[in-house]
């Protein structure tokens, strides 16, 4: 438990505004434990900025940080990323 | 499709309020009215846009209360006594005023009649509201699935929704209520937070194979997947979505 654990919905609009598709339905493979599931599931940290963190293994897969003109997207912790088009 | 992808880019739109409700003494139902409403599916959320007079903007996310109604969409928000959007959007907002708002956004913590149950539905306080919208698209569709929700509430007089609830009972809908921290005179149903013991008592068995949706706070949704986990329920059929700081 994390009191900075974030509302995912937080994330969404911005993920939607960046890629033009809904990335909750999205399927991420984690770049450490391999485990695979949606984005919806995630856990999703304020840190330096936003972090997401695979629900199994608590790996950083993404980070996030926005500003007034642009947004910022370490992606360094996702193996692969699945998007329905 | 162009279409398609017109509708997938997220604009912002301007939205007008044409209704409001009070529906405890700390939230109220807003509804808009918004022009080029694409549609919505239960459970899905929109970002609301605040923009100050020197150019400050605050945004947050609400969930969305009402089952699809051509470009009416409802949300219904908690006052947060130091909130900086809530407290405009409950008590300053009046018919008529225009707010920026964009979606429907999120795919994942929706429930459509067609993909069937049983459903069991799990809130914590305003966590009812992507659920509301779940049990309101059930009902207009005329859909049978059977569904139970567990809903868990400080007191009786902080149950969102309790008449409609009471009303859309039956037809495979039950509803189940825990009250945390005070119990009307001569209370019979659960008196206690949401645990373990409760979830086996009002869910399906796990060979229904039924499909759940948590919402509430962060504490009581980690919670009650965990108890649901523990119970052997499979874990990709529980989803969850928090009330928590939106980090913006």
């Amino acid at each position: 438990m994390d009191e900075l654990m974030l509302d995912r919905n937080a994330i969404a609009g911005l993920l939607q505004e960046v890629f033009a598709a809904d990335m909750t339905t999205a399927v991420g493979t984690c770049g450490n434990c391999a485990a695979a599931g949606p984005v919806g599931a995630v856990q999703v940290f304020r840190g330096a900025g936003i972090v997401l963190r695979c629900p199994h293994c608590g790996n950083n897969l993404a980070k996030i940080v926005k500003s007034d003109s642009r947004v910022w997207i370490d992606l360094r912790g996702i193996r692969t990323l699945e998007v329905t088009v | 499709m162009a279409g398609t992808a017109l509708r997938r880019r997220l604009t912002w739109q301007l939205a007008e309020l044409v209704e409001v409700d009070a529906e405890t003494p700390r939230v109220k139902t807003i509804v808009f009215d918004v022009p080029d409403w694409p549609g919505h599916r239960a459970g899905q959320h929109v970002d609301v846009r605040l923009t100050a007079e020197d150019g400050y903007q605050a945004e947050r996310s609400y969930s969305i209360a009402s089952a699809p109604d051509g470009t009416r969409v409802a949300l219904t928000v908690q006052r947060l006594e130091d909130g900086e959007v809530s407290p405009y959007l409950t008590d300053e907002l009046r018919p008529g005023d225009k707010i920026e708002l964009r979606g429907p956004i999120g795919g994942y913590f929706v429930w459509e009649p067609s993909e069937g149950g049983p459903l069991m539905l799990i809130a914590g306080g305003s966590g009812i509201v992507p659920l509301m919208a779940m049990i309101r698209t059930r009902a207009a569709a005329g859909d049978d699935t059977e569904t139970r929700l567990l809903y868990s509430s400080r007191s009786q007089d902080d149950v969102i929704y309790r008449d409609e609830l009471e009303r859309l009972s039956g037809n495979g809908l039950t509803v189940v209520h825990a009250l945390t921290d005070s119990q009307p005179p001569g209370w019979t149903s659960y008196a206690r937070r949401v645990d373990a013991e409760m979830l086996a008592e009002v869910a399906p068995l796990p060979a229904e194979r039924p499909r759940f949706y948590a919402c509430g706070p962060t504490p009581f949704v980690e919670a009650v997947a965990e108890a649901l986990v523990e119970l052997e329920h499979d874990p990709v059929a529980i989803k969850t979505e928090r009330f928590g700081p939106t980090g913006r």
